[in-house]
C-alpha cells in the first residue's frame, strides 16, 4: 500500500493528526466537552514544546527558562486587556515583538556561554521574568490577572467557541510543525544543527555561528510567546506561577517524553505529559514522585521517547517478521 | 534617616548573603569538580530543615536538631551521589538537567508524605529568641547567630579548602580533574565527599533558616536560582568567589528592596517609583549575571588554572 507512510512511527503521526482533526466531533459524541479543554491546552503547550525542541534538540541549546516565553505571550494578552485593549492583532504583534526583544538582548548574553553556563543563565533570566511579574502589584502579583475577554480577530476569526479555539490552535500547531520541520532542513537548519555537533568546524567553513544561534534563539522564543498567547486566551487567567522555571523543567520533559530532535516528538511528548498528569492526579496527590520517578527512568535507560521506543519496536518487528 | 532600619537591612542582607554562600559553595565546588549541573541542591536546603525540626520536636533541643540534621543530609548527599549522580558525571548537561529536576519532585513529595502539606514550624530556645540591645541599636539574637554561624562555617570552608591536603586535591580538582585522576587520587571518594559536604551545608543554611520563615515544600526551589546566579558571578569551581558575590548579591538584594523607591523617588513622581522600584529590584541581581558575564564571562574569582 503505497500511499501509507513508510516507518511505524510515521504512521501512529499520522492516525494521532487524524483524531486530533476530528477530535471535537469525538468529543461531542460521547459527551465529553471537558476533554475538549484538555486536548486544547494540551495543543497550546504542544507549540511551546515545539518551539523549546527547536533550540533544545536541533540547536543544543538547553534552554531551562522557556516558559519565561509562555508568560510573556500570556502577560502581553492580560495587560493590553486590562486597558480594555481587546484587538488580536494587537496581542499578536505585542507578544511577538516584546518576546523578540527579550529573547534578543538575554540571548545575546546566554549564548556568549555554554554549558552549564547556558543552562544557569537561561534559567536566571526566566527566574527575573518571574520575580518582575510577581513584584507588579498593578497588574495582580501573585494573584495573577484575570482576562475577561479573548482576543478580538474582527471579520477573521472567533476563538468565543472552544471548538473554534481548539481548531485555531490545532492549524496554528500544523503551522508549527511544518514550519520547523522546513527551518530545519533549509540551509539555516543545517547551519543550527551542524554547530551542535562542531561548531567550531561550521565556523571554520565561515558561517558566523553565533549569529545563527541567536536568530534560531529568537525564533523560537517568539514561536513559544505565541504559544502563550493562546495559553493567556485559553485560561483566562494568568499568573506568575505559569513562569515559574519548574514549568521550564516539565517544558523539557515533554520534550524528552517524545523524543529529542525529533519532529513530531515535541506533540507526542505533550499529549503523554497532560493525559499521564491527567490520569495520576485524579488517583493520588503524590502524583508527581510518579513523574520524578519516569524522569530519572527515562534518562538512565529509556533513551529516545517514544519516538525512539517506536522506531526500536518497528526494528524489533521487522528482524522477526 | 533611620539608623535602626539601616542597620537591621544590612543585617538582613548579611544573613541572605551567608545563606547564599552555603548553597552556592557546595554548588559551585559540585560544578567545577565534577562538571555536573544540580538542580535538586535545594532539596538539600530542604531536608535540612525538614530533618532539625523533627529532632527539634522530639527532642526539644535545637543544637541537637542541627547536628543530627547535618548529619542525615550528609548521608542523603552521599546516597544521592552513590546512586545517581555518579552515573552522570560523564553525561550531556541535558540529562543532569532532566534527573535533578525528577529528583526534585521525588524529594518534594516524599517529604509531602512523610510531614504533611502544611509547614513546620521550628520553635526558637527562649536565650535564642530575645534581642540584643547596644544603646539605640535593637538586634534580635537569633539573626546575629544565624550571621556568626554563617562565617564561622565560611572560615572552616576556608581553611579546609586552602591549608589541608584534601581542600589541595579540591582545588586541584576545580582547575583539571583529569590531571588529578592520572596522578592517582581515589577520584570516587574525593567526589562522593565533596557532594555530601555541599549537601550538608545546603542543608545548614536550610535548618538555620527554618525558624524565621518555617520548614515548607519546595522552599528551597526559589533560593537556589539566587544561588546559581552567585555561582556564576562569582566564578564556577571558587569557593572565594562564591563567599564575595554571596556577600555582594545578598546586600545589594536586600537594600534595594528596602531603599531604591527613596533612591528613584528623587528622580521621578512617587507614583511611578513606588510601581517601578519592586520589580527594578526584583531585577537587579540578573541584571548584574548578565554584567559579569558580559565582560568577565569566567566571573569575578574564576579558581587558578581553571580555563
Amino acid at each position: 500500500m503505497k500511499w501509507l507512510p513508510a516507518t511505524l512511527a510515521a504512521r501512529v503521526y499520522a492516525l494521532l493528526l487524524l483524531v486530533l482533526a476530528f477530535a471535537p466531533l469525538i468529543f461531542e459524541w460521547i459527551d465529553q466537552p471537558f476533554y475538549l479543554d484538555l486536548l486544547s491546552r494540551a495543543l497550546i503547550l504542544a507549540i511551546a514544546v515545539i518551539s523549546l525542541n527547536l533550540i533544545l534538540g536541533f540547536g543544543g541549546m538547553v534552554s531551562l527558562g522557556h516558559a519565561a516565553y509562555l508568560g510573556i505571550g500570556a502577560y502581553c494578552v492580560g495587560i493590553a486587556s486590562y486597558y480594555d485593549f481587546y484587538n488580536g492583532w494587537l496581542h499578536l504583534a505585542l507578544a511577538l515583538s516584546v518576546s523578540a526583544i527579550f529573547a534578543l538582548l538575554t540571548g545575546a548574553v546566554s549564548l556568549r556561554t555554554k554549558g552549564v553556563y547556558f543552562i544557569m543563565i537561561t534559567m536566571a533570566f526566566s527566574q527575573m521574568v518571574y520575580f518582575t511579574f510577581l513584584s507588579l502589584e498593578e497588574y495582580g502579583a501573585d494573584d495573577g490577572l484575570v482576562i475577561y475577554s479573548r482576543s478580538e480577530f474582527p471579520e477573521f476569526i472567533s476563538m468565543d467557541s472552544s471548538a473554534g479555539l481548539y481548531y485555531w490552535v490545532f492549524a496554528l500547531l500544523l503551522a508549527s510543525l511544518f514550519f520547523v520541520y522546513r527551518l530545519v532542513h533549509a540551509r539555516f537548519g543545517r547551519v543550527i544543527v551542524g554547530s551542535r555537533f562542531n561548531e567550531q568546524r561550521m565556523q571554520a567553513l565561515g558561517f558566523n555561528t553565533y549569529r545563527y544561534r541567536l536568530t534560531c534563539y529568537v525564533i523560537s522564543a517568539m514561536m513559544c510567546s505565541l504559544a502563550g498567547m493562546l495559553l493567556g486566551n485559553f485560561t483566562g487567567f494568568i499568573s506568575p506561577d505559569m513562569i515559574g522555571w519548574a514549568r521550564s523543567g516539565e517544558l523539557i520533559f515533554m520534550v524528552i517524553i517524545g523524543g529529542v530532535a525529533t519532529f513530531f516528538g515535541p506533540l507526542v511528548g505533550t499529549l503523554a505529559f497532560v493525559v499521564l498528569e491527567e490520569a495520576l492526579s485524579a488517583i493520588t496527590v503524590y502524583w508527581h514522585l510518579i513523574f520524578g520517578l519516569l524522569l530519572v527512568a527515562l534518562v538512565l535507560f529509556g533513551k529516545g521517547g517514544i519516538h525512539g521506543w517506536l522506531s526500536r519496536l518497528e526494528r524489533k518487528v521487522a528482524d522477526h517478521g | 534617616m533611620d539608623w535602626n532600619l539601616l542597620i537591621s537591612q544590612l543585617m538582613n542582607g548579611l544573613q541572605l548573603g551567608l545563606l547564599l554562600f552555603l548553597l552556592a559553595s557546595g554548588l559551585t565546588l559540585i560544578f567545577g569538580i565534577m562538571d555536573f549541573i544540580n538542580l535538586s541542591h535545594g532539596s538539600f536546603y530542604m531536608i535540612g530543615a525538614y530533618f532539625c525540626g523533627s529532632i527539634v520536636a522530639y527532642t526539644g533541643s535545637f543544637a541537637l536538631g542541627i547536628l543530627v540534621g547535618l548529619v542525615g543530609v550528609f548521608i542523603v548527599g552521599a546516597l544521592v551521589e552513590w546512586f545517581i549522580a555518579r552515573k552522570l558525571y560523564r553525561e550531556d548537561h541535558l540529562d543532569q538537567v532532566l534527573v535533578t529536576f525528577g529528583l526534585i519532585l521525588i524529594f518534594d513529595t516524599l517529604v509531602h508524605m512523610l510531614w504533611g502539606a502544611s509547614g513546620m514550624a521550628i520553635p526558637l530556645p527562649a536565650v535564642l529568641n530575645g534581642q540584643l540591645t547596644l544603646g539605640e541599636l535593637v538586634l534580635p539574637t537569633y539573626r546575629l547567630l544565624i550571621i556568626i554561624a554563617g562565617f564561622a562555617v565560611a572560615a572552616i570552608l576556608y581553611i579546609l579548602v586552602s591549608k589541608t591536603r584534601l581542600g589541595m586535591l579540591i582545588r586541584a580538582g576545580a582547575s583539571n580533574r583529569t590531571m588529578v585522576e592520572a596522578l592517582g587520587i581515589n577520584i570516587n571518594r574525593l567526589f562522593l565527599f565533596v557532594f555530601a559536604l555541599g549537601a550538608a551545608m545546603a542543608g545548614l543554611a536550610g535548618m538555620l533558616i527554618a525558624p524565621i520563615t518555617e520548614a515548607s515544600i519546595g522552599m528551597g526551589n526559589d533560593i537556589i536560582i539566587v544561588a546559581f546566579v552567585v555561582v556564576i558571578v562569582g566564578g564556577i569551581g571558587s569557593v572565594k568567589g562564591a563567599f564575595y558575590a554571596a556577600m555582594i548579591l545578598g546586600l545589594i538584594d536586600t537594600l534595594s528592596r528596602s531603599y531604591l523607591d527613596v533612591l528613584l523617588g528623587l528622580a521621578m513622581p512617587t507614583e511611578y517609583s513606588e510601581t517601578a522600584a519592586p520589580a527594578i529590584s526584583a531585577m537587579l541581581i540578573y541584571i548584574l549575571m548578565a554584567a559579569v558575564l558580559a565582560f568577565r564571562p569566567q566571573g569575578l574569582f574564576p579558581p587558578a588554572g581553571a580555563k
